[in-house]
């Protein structure tokens, strides 16, 4: 194992180590994917800011979806009808059945590791309902989601995590990483990592590197994503020169705490919930006479969203509604929502069995990200071909768009994409027999870059705020970005944002020690939120439709003809491209576009 | 009583960074209150809660299930009524 011994990069003088592979992320993503490589005997390095399972994989509860068909007839054909209408023929349909095929091959793999699935009486895997999941092209609902109990992430991470410790992967816990090392040719020789417990900053080379560091769900100030979330394979990519695909698509939940963020499932508007504005109206039957509150997500999101703008909000400041249970009595709370109880008692100070919980629309996935093919090599235009590989770097997970969710996710095809395209990336990177290559020379400026930006914030004595700015950028994304969008709105969004940009080149943080400073990690992942902000804005303003999440009320409809295509941000000149969908399966008759009605 | 060691109590304060949102604010509201105030014993038992998975955390907090170390429940008593 010498080659992993600690050395000096001659060009760099940063300490070094090498890896024939380097995953940034430890979620269900990175850890399916380095799963699979140290298991074929390549040397692994997962970096992961936190334990990885405590990765956000750990938050998902609902399940996985693969048409096993142990309830009812199901079929991969209707699952990708499924996942195709819901992108609103936005995702690339290749993708799209590649994914479905697999999906029962992932399912019974993680099985065969030791997860526990919720099970049937005759031993098979149990399944549950869930929305948008149909038989037959949307004939009629069926049960496709695979859980284990709603302890779902959770053993999926634990799961994974065993079987890599015993494949040897070797985890770097509590390290950052900051930037991608690439050369001239634009081949990715590894990452620049920052060393969380001493403060060191270190090259980790590599044959290969794999990011998979989850969503970016921090850009917003209404956010069901942990702390962690802020999007840092995105800025990673960004500065490195590489775009970001469709990053105007985020889905929203109807129902987070406001204030706070956390999620109120939708099984409590189920039970007879119902959401109230400030005149006590049930407004819901207004927008959706036959469903009202159960009406689709993305229906009430945006409905909420207007009784929020024409001034019937609730509060001081009239920006959120109400979800109001207490009719349903005592001892229906108590019994079937004694978690959701909880949650209103610590995050909104209200007992639901008296008062009304606040909530407002809340940022839950994002759709966007970086651009791959199905097997998970991170794909940029070039010389006329729109998917061309980037040499050396691959995506999986939340940070990538494949694109299976197209402008809006389907539920439970997160955890199965992270399952199938960690496995697909694995697969592809195996075959490249890395082990057999020599590392590549890195060039004389590798890790300059990150050095200068932590180099800056040593030095500044004096400057902007890291939390403030990072609160302000939140708040000028919820306001302006939101559930409903229109070109005022965003127009005004893209110049705060930018502005925005202007002042995190000039912050400064007082703490300047070297073990577990938490003030400069904060910094560091500023400069990956406002490059995911600024991706979401301009992408947002620029397209003039309304498909999936994205809603603009000067443009209503959606458009084909002129936007049936993916947006790519380049972070250098703040510039948009686009690229045609893949309406082509890879052996199937292709879905072809078509209203959107459930 | 002995000064807590600044990088230990920076170590816990990085690892109060968790998978749910749900911990995250009770962690981070918590150690707003009361992080420079806390003594080593409490510090030592945040700092064997901050081991448990998340899901086991926040069933805890959130008073569905009772920690299986008893020697950490009076910290637990000042997770759960803030
Ligand atoms: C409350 C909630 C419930 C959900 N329920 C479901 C569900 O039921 N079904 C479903 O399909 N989907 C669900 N989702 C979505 C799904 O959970 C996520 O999309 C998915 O888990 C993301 O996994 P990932 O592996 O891509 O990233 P994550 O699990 O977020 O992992 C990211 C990893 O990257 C690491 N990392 C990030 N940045 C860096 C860096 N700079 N350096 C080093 N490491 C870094 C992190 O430490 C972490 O290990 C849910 C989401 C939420 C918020």
């Amino acid at each position: 194992m010498s080659l992993e011994g600690r050395s000096v990069a001659a060009a760099a003088s940063l300490p070094m180590r090498r890896f024939d592979a380097v995953i940034v992320g430890a979620g269900g993503a990175g850890m399916r994917a380095s799963l699979q490589l140290a298991e074929a005997g390549l040397s692994v390095a997962v970096l992961s800011k936190v334990f990885p399972t405590r990765s956000h994989t750990v938050a998902a509860q609902g399940g996985i979806g693969a048409s096993l068909g142990n309830m009812s007839e199901d079929h991969w054909l209707w699952h990708m009808y499924d996942t195709v209408k819901g992108s609103d023929w936005l995702g690339d349909q290749d993708a799209i059945e590649y994914m479905c095929r697999q999906a029962p091959r992932v399912v019974y793999e993680l099985e065969h590791f030791g997860m526990p699935f919720d099970r049937n009486a005759d031993g098979t895997i149990y399944q549950r309902p869930f929305g948008g999941h149909s038989a037959n092209f949307g004939d009629k609902p069926v049960q496709r989601a695979c859980a284990a109990a709603d302890r779902t992430g959770h053993a999926m991470l634990h799961t994974l995590y065993q079987r890599n410790v015993r494949a040897r992967t070797q985890f770097f816990v509590e390290w950052m990483a900051l930037d991608l090392v690439r050369n001239a040719d634009g081949e990715v020789l590894g990452v620049v990592a920052y060393e969380m417990e001493t403060g060191d900053v270190w090259i980790l080379q590599s044959k290969v590197t794999v990011l998979a560091t989850g969503g970016a769900g921090r850009i917003f100030a209404a956010s069901t994503n942990a702390f962690i979330n802020t999007g840092d394979g995105l800025g990673m990519v960004a500065r490195a020169g590489i775009p970001l695909e469709d990053m105007e698509f985020w889905q929203f939940h109807p129902t987070g705490v406001a204030g706070a963020g956390v999620l109120i499932t939708e099984g409590v508007r189920g039970e007879g919930g119902i959401l109230l504005n400030a005149n006590g109206e049930r407004f819901m039957e207004r927008y959706a006479p036959n469903l009202k509150d159960l009406a689709s997500r993305d229906v009430v999101s945006r409905s909420m969203d207007q009784e929020i703008k024409e001034g019937r909000g609730v509060g001081e400041h009239k920006d959120h509604l109400l979800l109001k249970l207490d009719h349903l009595g005592p001892e229906v709370i108590m019994k079937r929502l004694p978690s959701i109880r909880e949650i209103a008692i610590k995050f909104a100070n209200v007992d639901p069995i008296r008062e009304p919980i606040p909530v407002v629309p809340t940022i839950h996935y994002q759709m966007g990200g970086i651009p791959t093919n199905i097997h998970g090599q991170v794909v940029v235009p070039r010389d006329g071909h729109h998917n061309t590989p980037v040499p050396g770097l691959y995506a999986v997970g939340e940070c990538a768009c494949v694109s299976v969710h197209g402008a809006n996710r389907l539920g439970t095809n997160s955890l199965l994409d992270l399952l199938v395209f960690g496995h697909s990336a694995g697969g592809h990177i195996v075959a490249q027999n890395y082990p057999a290559q020599a590392h590549r020379d890195l060039p004389r400026d590798a890790g300059d870059a990150p050095r200068a930006r932590l180099a800056r914030l040593d030095a500044a004595t004096s400057g902007e705020s890291v939390p403030e700015i990072a609160n302000t950028l939140r708040k000028v994304m919820q306001s302006h970005c939101g559930v409903f969008r229109n070109q005022e709105l965003l127009a005004e969004g893209v110049s705060k944002v930018m502005a925005i940009a202007e002042q995190v080149a000039h912050t400064a943080i007082k703490d300047k020690s070297k073990v577990f400073n938490t003030a400069r990690v904060e910094a560091l992942e500023l400069d990956n939120l406002i490059e995911t902000a600024k991706a979401t804005v301009v992408s947002a303003e620029a397209r003039h439709e309304s498909r999936g999440a994205q809603a603009r009320s000067d443009y209503p409809e959606r458009n084909d003809a002129d936007w049936l295509k993916h947006t790519l941000w380049y972070r250098d000149g703040n510039r948009l491209d686009y690229k045609p969908v893949n309406l082509k399966p890879i052996s199937v008759d292709s879905f072809p576009p078509k209203a959107r009605t459930y | 009583m002995e000064p807590i060691a600044p990088d230990r109590m920076k170590r816990i304060a990085w690892r109060c960074r968790r998978g749910m949102l749900e911990n995250d604010l009770v962690l981070s509201r918590f150690l707003a209150r009361r992080g420079s105030a806390l003594t080593e014993d409490e510090i030592g038992m945040l700092d064997a809660l901050l081991d448990l998975p998340d899901n086991e955390l926040w069933d805890i907090i959130a008073g569905r299930q009772e920690p299986a170390n008893a020697a950490v429940a009076p910290l637990v008593a000042q997770l759960r009524n803030p």
